[in-house]
Formats: C-alpha cells, sequence, structure tokens
C-alpha cells in the first residue's frame, strides 16, 4: 500500500509495521510528529505496545534500555538538543548489548538556537558504539527501520542503531511510501527474541563492576560486532530486497562506474546530488555520486572499490568537525590514505542552509580548476 | 518535473495545500514531494511550501528557485517578498484577489500567465476560517487546478477528503467553487 507520508511518519509507521513492545520518548521540534503519531497508533489499539511518558529524553533511553534488557523490542526517537541529553545512556545501551532503535532527526545544536538540519548532533555520538546510517528519502526511511531491528537484533551484531533524517528535508516533507503489506513484513521480520534478558525466573545482574582484566575483551566484542554488521547489513539488505523490490547495501553508488570525478554525501544532499549530476553529465562533466549510508560501521572496502575509477574525488558534509574539518571528508581521507587521489572537502548546509544543484555544481567547478583542499566553505557570507 | 512555489502568510494553510496539491497527484499515478520552508512559526508571517510532480522518482532535496508555477495567497505579499524571482518563462501565477489579473504586473517574470479568484470570498461564504483571517488553502487549489490542468478538480476534492478531518465538505465545495468560478 502506497501513501504520501512525510519522513517522520515513515519512521512511526516503520516501527509500528516493526510490531516493538515498547516506546518512550520525549518530543523536540522536529521529531515531534514521531511520537504523536505513535502515542495515537497505541492509543487507538493498532499496536498492542506500551507507551511510557517520560520527563526527558534520557529518561526515554533509559525506560528502551530497562525494557530492552527483559527482551522487549524497543523504539525511540529524538533530535539534536535532546540526542545529547541522552548521551550517556547511548554509550549504555551499546555496551549493554541493546538492539534498541533510535530515530534521530538531524538538527543543529544550539546556540544560536536552530531547528533546522545540521548532522552535528548524530556526529557527536561516534564513538558510542551504535550503528549509525543516513536517510536519502521517506522510503529509505521506512526500509530501514525495519531492516536496522533485523541487523541490531542479529546474534552476531546486538548493537543498537541511530538511523538519521535530515530536519524538514525529510522530516517535514512529504513523499510518496510504499508500506507493503503485513503479511510479507512478518515474514521478514520475525519476534525478537534474545538468548539473555531479565527473567525473574532465571535472575541474573547486568552491568557489574568489570575489572581491567575483563574490560577490554568486552570493547573488542563491541568493534567484532561492528565488523560484523557489515556483513549483516548486506544480507538483510539483499533479502529486503528479495521480499520487497528494494535492496541496500553501506554505500550506493550513482554514475561512479565511469566517473572522472566523484562526489560523496549521506543524507539529502546524496538525492539532490544525483539530480545535478545527470545535468551535468548532459553537459559533458564525466561526474557521480557515492552516497554513504552507514557512517558506522564504515564501509572501507566499499568506499575504497567505488571511488577507484575517480581522478578527483570531493566530500559533502552538512557538519564540521572543529579544528579538522568534515567528519565524512575525515574518514574518506583515512579510507584512501594509500592513494593519490586528490581530495576536496566541501562543508555545506549547516544549519539547514538549502543546498541547491547550483551549489553542487559550483563544487564541481572547484574540483576541476582549484587544487585540493581539505575544508572548502561552501556559500558563507560576512564572516570578515 | 512541475515545480510549484506557494506564498502565503502563517494561518492560511500554504503548507497543508502544497501537501494536498501532492495528495491530489499522486492520486493520479505521479510522483509527489511537498515541504514548507519553517520560518517564524506565527500568524502573519510570509510562508513558503514547496510542490514537486514528477513521472519519475524525485531525488532532489533544495528548495524551488525556478518555478513553473506560483501560487500566492495573499497579494499584499507582492510588493514585500520578490515573489516571481526565478519563474521560468510563460509560467503561471495564481493570486487569491478580487483584481482582475491585468491589474497585476510583474516586471521580474517573462511572459507570465496571470489568474485571480476570490478566493477569500469563497471560502468566507463556506465559513472557513474568519472574516479577518480566511483559511483559503483548499479553495485556491480548485483554481490552481483550472489554470494549470495539473491535477483533476475530482482529485483535488478526494485528497481535502483524505488530509482535512474537520470542515471536510466545506472545504471541498469551496475547491469546486473556485475551479468553476475561474475563467482561463
Amino acid at each position: 500500500m502506497k501513501k504520501v507520508l512525510t519522513g517522520n511518519f515513515a519512521a512511526a509507521y516503520g516501527a509500528t509495521a516493526a510490531k516493538v513492545n515498547v516506546i518512550s520518548a520525549y518530543p523536540i521540534t522536529p521529531q515531534t510528529t514521531i511520537v504523536e503519531i505513535l502515542s495515537e497508533i497505541v492509543a487507538d489499539g493498532e499496536l498492542n505496545a506500551e507507551f511510557v511518558k517520560v520527563e526527558s529524553e534520557h529518561s526515554a533511553l533509559a525506560c528502551c534500555i530497562g525494557a530492552q534488557a527483559t527482551g522487549a523490542r524497543t523504539f525511540t526517537a529524538t533530535s539534536s538538543q535532546g540526542l545529547a541529553l541522552m548521551h550517556e545512556l547511548i554509550h549504555w545501551a551499546a555496551r549493554a548489548r541493546l538492539p534498541i532503535i533510535m530515530v534521530n532527526v538531524n538538527r543543529a545544536m544550539a546556540p544560536g538556537w536552530s531547528i533546522w538540519a545540521d548532522a552535528t548532533d548524530s556526529i557527536s555520538q561516534r564513538d558510542t558504539g551504535w550503528i549509525q546510517m543516513y536517510c536519502e528519502n521517506n522510503q529509505e526511511v521506512f526500509d530501514t527501520v525495519l531492516m536496522s531491528y533485523k541487523i541490531s537484533e542479529s546474534e552476531s551484531v546486538m548493537l543498537p542503531a541511530l538511523i538519521n533524517l535530515d530536519a524538514f528535508f525529510l522530516s517535514h516533507t512529504s513523499q510518496v511510501v510504499d508500506l507493503y503489506n503485513e503479511a510479507r513484513i512478518d515474514q521478514f521480520l520475525s519476534k525478537y527474541d534474545p538468548k539473555i534478558k531479565l527473567d525473574v525466573d532465571d535472575p541474573h545482574a547486568f552491568g557489574a563492576l568489570t575489572s581491567p582484566e575483563h574490560y577490554y575483551e568486552f570493547s573488542y566484542k563491541m568493534h567484532e560486532a561492528q565488523i560484523n554488521a557489515i556483513r549483516v547489513i548486506k544480507e538483510v539488505g539483499q533479502e529486503f530486497g528479495k521480499i520487497f523490490g528494494r535492496t541496500y547495501d553501506l554505500t550506493e553508488s550513482y554514475r561512479c562506474d565511469d566517473a572522472e570525478l566523484i562526489l560523496v554525501s549521506y543524507g539529502t544532499i546524496a538525492g539532490t546530488a544525483k539530480e545535478a549530476v545527470d545535468q551535468m553529465r548532459n553537459s559533458g562533466i564525466v561526474v557521480g555520486v557515492l552516497k554513504i549510508r552507514y557512517f558506522r560501521p564504515f564501509p572501507t572496502e566499499d568506499v575504497i572499490k567505488a571511488l577507484h575509477p575517480a581522478k578527483k574525488v570531493g566530500v559533502i558534509d552538512r557538519a564540521v568537525s572543529y579544528g579538522q574539518s568534515g567528519p565524512f571528508f575525515n574518514e574518506i581521507r583515512s579510507t584512501l590514505y594509500h592513494e593519490s587521489t586528490p581530495l576536496y572537502g566541501f562543508i555545506a548546509g549547516l544549519g539547514g542552509r538549502d543546498v541547491s544543484t547550483h551549489d553542487i555544481e559550483n563544487m564541481v567547478d572547484i574540483m576541476q580548476n582549484d587544487p585540493a583542499q581539505d575544508l572548502i566553505w561552501i556559500g558563507v557570507k560576512n564572516v570578515d | 518535473m512541475v515545480e510549484i512555489r506557494f506564498h502565503g502568510r502563517g494561518g492560511q494553510g500554504a503548507v497543508k495545500g502544497s501537501d494536498i496539491l501532492a495528495v491530489a497527484a499522486f492520486h493520479e499515478g505521479k510522483e509527489v514531494q511537498a515541504f514548507p520552508f519553517f520560518g517564524v512559526e506565527r500568524r502573519g508571517a510570509p510562508v513558503t511550501a514547496f510542490t514537486r510532480i514528477s513521472n519519475e522518482e524525485i531525488r532532489i532535496h533544495c528548495y524551488i528557485y525556478d518555478p513553473d508555477v506560483l501560487v500566492i495567497l495573499d497579494p499584499t505579499l507582492i510588493c514585500a517578498v520578490p515573489l516571481s524571482d526565478g519563474l521560468k518563462e510563460n509560467g503561471k501565477i495564481i493570486i487569491n484577489s478580487m483584481k482582475e489579473p491585468s491589474e497585476f504586473s510583474f516586471p521580474d517574470a517573462k511572459n507570465p500567465h496571470v489568474y485571480t479568484a476570490d478566493c477569500s470570498s469563497i471560502a468566507m461564504k463556506f465559513g472557513l476560517g474568519t472574516q479577518e483571517s480566511p483559511i483559503i488553502n483548499t479553495t485556491i487549489l480548485g483554481a490552481v487546478a483550472k489554470a494549470t490542468g495539473l491535477v483533476k478538480i475530482e482529485s483535488v476534492v478526494k485528497a481535502i477528503r483524505e488530509r482535512i478531518p474537520t470542515r471536510t465538505e466545506p472545504n471541498a465545495q469551496a475547491a469546486i467553487e473556485a475551479f468553476e468560478q475561474l475563467h482561463v
């Protein structure tokens, strides 16, 4: 069944289709409608779940952690300041190996107070051990929520996942979304049944004091699980394609095979870049786009392979690692350490500034005519 | 791909209007996209919203800079904002106004086709909003359907019934009346 939905509705319907048992979330612009629609769906009895109202995002994630530890499938959603407030528990959820799924609407951090798109909020959670991915459109939001439960709950992974969508450019944008049919979704995603859980009939304690004798191995295992996730994301993406007709991977190459110039990006900017690539190809510029879906685990081998044909590579970041460069740029540079490809690091769209096809053509123009640079601020004005 | 840009003021329903137009086109088998520029969320502030309609997948996610169609819910915006900036040659402009199209001039636009419909009066007739601030988003979609031929009026009505949960039929009837009144 197809419907015209915003990204927020697609996220809420994804959690509903996954038949989550417990939802706990605190509203924050521009995530609010995710919480609103889920509370209605639960209140109307369309989803047999507990909706737990809380007084903060920190409590929302704490609630999901407790519920997930008992073997419940959980969902939460937040944005920006709310994600930052969860930070302590974001580490906790991953180290406790609880496959919680959280949708984050990428919004700029304050001050200046902003409700608009910027990936700095999620990038700040890079080293927590969560799987972290970025969506280009609303169909991908719905599909990724569904796939994420299967990926995260895989025995060889057992890590939480953060699914990111751009504020307004997805959260409040209506697009056509195929919600499939329930029987096929149930065929794809079976009930969550973890091997280890809190059980009053079989008491265990979790999260005890961990001496230097053991903590190190916990961290080793978390990294191993992230690396395992690369294989699992691919397998689940293939299986999803067989059932629903849309196949997913950690990256998506668009017209890269013969490309002399390749632009790397994520989120909605990747979609706009595809459109710009078609326009530039019509005027003889041989350019392609590599969309990065997963930031963690980082798809190192796929990126090396996809970028191999390029004479030059440009990375578009909607975030800054202050004092260094764009966060995705840093990843691409370290991935291509053994190659001599000139790299261009573009910063664009911070705090919801629009990134148009014209801006992307401007970046390609810089790649064609200027020497490589790690940090190029697109459209910055009045800073002198 | 056809790109439509809505200009209104907070409270007139431009954002909802852009969404209903997308749903109407979806019912005719099109790929669609609708989204607002969310500025200051208060009554009276200028609001911009965007709709894209295409036969193919819509991948672009930026604002609309070169629209095919402009929908102006409040004619007082014409002096306040450079509305017709980027309008394509032979583009269409639909204005909520009791004036004649010839009374408007858009020196920035190349050969624009201007249409007017007195949506405020029609909306008031069907009790949509108040005398001071009529809600005209559904009404003007009837005029948009007639002036552009982008969607059938039946699809607009179907989309209104889907998206407007209260006072549904007056909204649908207002759209039909604007459709019938507009001369092309």
